[in-house]
């Protein structure tokens, strides 16, 4: 068997038959980010010694008599989760020096699971970009071809996977940080309901937004996962109670009678024709295997990006304050008084986008604009929720493309604000409306670049869209394909 | 000043006696080392999330239902932006739109000449809201040699900040409802009311007008921690107000600070700076839900409140409207009060009264004590007045009692009495006797006194008493006296 490309069941079989060590399994990962990182740019920080003792922890653990289907397994986090111990970047200059003093509870719940923390990885500077462009540490490269974008903001945890750089990631999704990504590097991403995942030690952008995930291979991988980073956690007062379920529990069934609706919004024009044509092939699978597809409406999605556009900056804006340079984080050498230490402080530690987001969010906030922008949007959000709730009166999943277009090469689109934000435009709503969503890959377009197709759930339909998915990949073998040369 | 109205409206931040602070477990205890209370959401580490205290939430239904305020359904917490060294988020969490207590009010008793049916003066003032927020951190600009020390420990401690209409038209007023509100909050317990550590302090709203004219344009004094304070600040305000209007110039709407060596006030930022706080509902606090049965609960674990509790003194005790307010000035001295009268019965109830307003009272003031902590107990005092009562002793003897109680010279009065020899003579022979004794050798007195002089009556009674050391019943000597010079 390659570890490098096996599922994480089947690492975990052989973790739990003594064929290989948690050590051994992290050595190879070890070896081949040194080996292959300087590429693509994936990793932050790698600390070989401690992700040796956290694996030797975990083969001590078994040693014990302790079992688990992720005890063993190495993932990397992506650099918004506070990991103790590590550096926590963000993917900002303004976080270089931040060594976290505490772990995300999705941290905490990973390595309770007995995943072993690989390193951190590349990210859009605080979650904001579509194609890892904005990282302080520079963009990471797309493993299917390194002139292009991986996606973004989760660059670094696509990246990672498709390079084979490590068995699972975490990420996070705000506007599609999880599911475009995942579909130009091809793979499979979650992002869940909002709620199902703490939000606590993960960095906010946009907290009404923000949700963590799984990226992995295959919806069986990500379902495992997501049972181990779910959960009600006191400490995050958005995170539902709400009884533990197994997300993997639909993986088996059959799809004769699932009805998938395709609303009509997402085939308009705006999606790229090879994109198009690997979506609807997908259909035309899901057909075969028994599902039925039906036309459903989302009148309100075109105004999901602009709606999106006011709500996450307007958070952001309040949520990065606390980069303040005063207690953490980047300071900058020289000022004359306190207002100007703040001044230079932020206007040294963030990058432009970032900085954008924050001049539109405390304008969207600011006094007399607040109804005619934030309280707006806020309603348009109401109204797209309501959209999805109507359509999933005649269909069980949504389906439809994740991205419009397959990986665009570095530069295209950083020069256009506006265009970048168009790449959202698929997994926007789904924020604005808290439901699940998930990429897996679905063929490749032009130039052999991976597609994605995003399926849609109602709230709490993670394990139906993970049955869906893993359906389809009992079918198909798009998500086993990996670029050439790495295997 | 006859030919001015003015017009004084309060804002008072009353701090909540939890055990940890609003958002955070950390301690709220006073006086701890800097930044030794502060934990990781205090400080506002990246990725870290508020989780509401209930407690708090507790102490503003208390509130609320002891002023009659309407407690909401539902209410938001919202984000107030700005940037503070000491404001660890860049924003602090309070109600903005949607406070948790609206309405209600409390009456104020005022000084001067009773109304013409012997009542006290009162007034009632009204409330305008009282919201749930936390307090900020302190930054200490002395020691650090030219730098600012920040000190996090109050950050996050519960606030409920309480508004009044513009109710009050004079300083003594402000200073009545300040005292009043004071009292209210410490007797429901929700708040220590420790003025000196910042337990509780008043900004002040003061504008003046002629009469009948608009509402002239209000300065703001902040900060206000004493009510000696409070009324100077006042003072001085409503005076440099009306001299500038005099004087031709018109008044700014500005924040200002009184400076206490001064006496004075001095604006420290105007309406042209006033800062936009891009107030927006908190994304990482669901609304606070307030169900009937949750205020049911609180309702049934309020003590009685101070105009009920007075209105029961007068009815059930006989006391006038002036004990009875005396008495419930704070629920420690209607409680102690109440157990006096509890042993000695209700005709102690006035003695009872004289006694904690006037013995107990004057001696806790001279050694600033609280009652809690009086060295003579209600059950002690209950002793001594049951003494009085039964005629065992007099008044004047009861004060030496009370005073050896007081220094610890016995466990009760009983024991005092006895051991003093205290007992009142009221054997009426050997009162007898001794008045004989009085009579022969004050011959000039009886002769003064049958010469039309009462006060040579007086002087008698005294020496009467003077030979008994103050312990014939005077009552006793009185009558036979009388008896002796009648025949």
């Amino acid at each position: 068997m390659k570890m490098i490309n096996a599922s994480l069941k089947d690492l975990s079989a052989a973790l739990a038959a003594k064929q290989v060590s948690a050590v051994e399994l992290s050595g190879l990962f070890l070896d081949r980010i040194e080996k292959f990182n300087p590429a693509y740019n994936a990793f932050v920080t790698v600390d070989r010694a401690k992700t040796l003792a956290q694996a030797a922890e975990m083969d001590a653990r078994r040693a014990a008599g302790e079992t688990g289907p992720l005890l063993g397994i190495p993932l990397a986090h992506k650099d918004i989760f506070c990991t103790e111990g590590w550096l926590t970047t963000c993917g900002s200059k303004m976080l270089n020096n931040f060594v976290s003093p505490y772990d995300a509870t999705v941290v905490t719940k990973l390595k309770q699971a007995g995943m072993v923390t690989l390193g951190k990885v590349n990210m859009d500077e605080f979650a904001m970009g579509s194609s890892n462009e904005t990282s302080h540490y520079g963009s990471v490269k797309n493993p299917w071809d390194v002139n292009r974008v991986p996606g973004g903001s989760s660059g670094g945890s696509a990246a990672s996977i498709a390079a084979r750089l490590a068995p699972a990631v975490t990420g996070t999704d705000t506007g599609g940080s999880i599911r475009q990504p995942a579909s130009l590097c091809g793979l499979t991403g979650l992002k869940p309901t909002y709620g199902v995942v703490s939000r606590y030690g993960m960095i906010a952008f946009a907290s009404s937004l923000d949700q963590a995930g799984p990226m992995a291979k295959s919806a069986e991988d990500c379902a495992l996962l997501l049972n181990a980073m779910a959960g009600f956690d006191e400490r995050d007062s958005t995170s539902l109670q709400r009884d533990t379920e197994d997300y993997g529990r639909d993986l088996v069934k059959p799809l004769a009678g699932l009805r998938i609706g395709l609303p009509k919004e997402f085939f308009g024009p705006g999606m790229d024709d090879d994109v198009r044509a690997a979506v609807e092939a997908a259909l035309d699978q899901y057909r075969k295997l028994g599902a039925t597809t039906v036309e459903v409406s989302l009148p309100n999605s075109g105004l999901s990006v602009p709606a999106y556009y006011v709500i996450a900056p307007a958070e952001a804006s309040s949520n990065l304050s606390r980069f303040d340079g005063v207690r953490y984080g980047h300071r900058a050498a020289e000022y004359s008084d306190l207002g100007d230490m703040y001044a230079k402080s932020r206007a040294q530690g963030f990058g432009a986008e970032v900085k954008r987001r924050i001049l539109i969010g405390a304008y969207v906030l600011s006094h007399g604009y607040y109804d005619a922008y934030y309280l707006k949007a806020q309603k348009i959000r109401r109204l797209i929720a309501n959209d999805f709730s109507e359509a999933f009166k005649v269909c069980d999943v949504i389906a439809g493309p994740a991205s419009p277009s397959v990986a665009f090469k570095f530069g295209e689109k950083s020069a256009d604000p506006v265009q970048m934000y168009l790449s959202d435009i698929y997994t926007i709503s789904t924020n604005l409306a808290g439901l699940p969503g998930m990429s897996l890959p679905c063929g490749f377009g032009k130039d052999n670049m991976p597609v994605g197709l995003q399926l849609i759930g109602p709230w709490f339909g993670e394990a139906k869209m993970l049955g869906a998915a893993h359906q389809y990949q009992l079918a198909t073998d798009w998500h086993t394909r990996a670029p050439e040369g790495l295997l | 000043m006859s030919q001015w109205e003015v017009v004084i409206g309060l804002e008072t931040h009353a701090q909540l006696k939890t055990q940890s602070k609003i958002f955070s477990g950390a301690s709220t205890a006073f006086g701890a080392e800097p930044n030794a209370q502060a934990c990781a959401v205090d400080i506002a580490l990246p990725g870290v999330l508020p989780v509401l205290n209930r407690e708090a939430v507790v102490c503003a239904i208390k509130f609320g239902l002891a002023v009659g305020a309407t407690v909401a359904p539902r209410s938001i917490f919202a984000r107030k932006n700005y940037f503070y060294p000491d404001l660890p988020k860049g924003y602090q969490i309070s109600q903005f739109e949607i406070p948790v207590v609206s309405g209600g009010g409390l009456t104020i008793q005022l000084e001067g000449p009773s109304t013409s049916s012997g009542q006290a003066r009162t007034k009632f003032v009204h409330l305008t809201r009282a919201h749930l927020e936390e307090d900020a951190g302190k930054s200490l600009h002395e020691d650090f040699h030219g730098k600012t020390g920040i000190d996090l420990n109050r950050a996050g401690t519960p606030l409920l900040e309480i508004v009044s209409e513009p109710d009050m038209s004079s300083a003594v007023e402000a200073v009545a409802y300040a005292k009043a509100l004071h009292a209210l909050v410490q007797w429901i317990g929700i708040c220590d009311g420790n003025m000196q550590e910042g337990s509780f302090r008043c900004d002040a709203n003061v504008s003046v007008r002629r009469p009948g004219a608009p509402l002239g344009t209000r300065r703001e004094i902040k900060n206000l921690n004493s009510f000696r304070f409070l009324e100077q600040a006042i003072n001085y305000e409503i005076q440099w107000q009306i001299n500038e209007i005099e004087e031709g110039r018109k008044i700014q709407q500005a924040t200002v600070l009184f400076d206490p060596d001064t006496g004075e006030t001095r604006a420290m930022r105007s309406k042209e700076d006033a800062q936009d706080y891009r107030y927006f509902p908190d994304p990482d606090l669901l609304p606070l839900e307030i169900k009937a049965d949750w205020i049911a609960d609180v309702k049934a674990g309020l003590p009685e409140l101070p105009e009920a509790m007075k209105a029961r003194f007068e009815a059930d005790y006989g006391l006038s409207a002036y004990d009875a307010a005396g008495l419930t000035t704070s629920l420690a001295t209607a409680r102690y009060f109440e157990t006096v009268v509890g042993s000695v019965g209700k005709a102690g109830a006035k003695p009872a009264a004289n006694w904690v307003m006037g013995e107990v009272a004057a001696r806790l003031n001279k050694e600033g004590l609280d009652i809690d902590a009086a060295p003579v107990t209600a059950a002690q005092l209950a002793g001594v007045i049951a003494r009085i009562l039964d005629n065992t002793i007099s008044n004047k003897i009861a004060r030496d009692v009370f005073e050896a109680l007081w220094n610890g010279e016995g466990q009760d009065a009983d024991s005092i009495i006895e051991a003093k020899g205290l007992k009142q003579i009221t054997d009426s022979g050997a009162i007898e006797k001794i008045i004989d004794e009085v009579l022969a050798a004050n011959q000039k007195s009886v002769e003064e006194f049958r010469a039309g002089k009462d006060k040579a009556f007086n002087a008698l009674v005294g020496q009467a008493m003077k030979a008994t050391k103050g312990k014939a019943n005077p009552q006793q000597v009185n009558d036979l006296l009388k008896a002796k010079l009648a025949s």
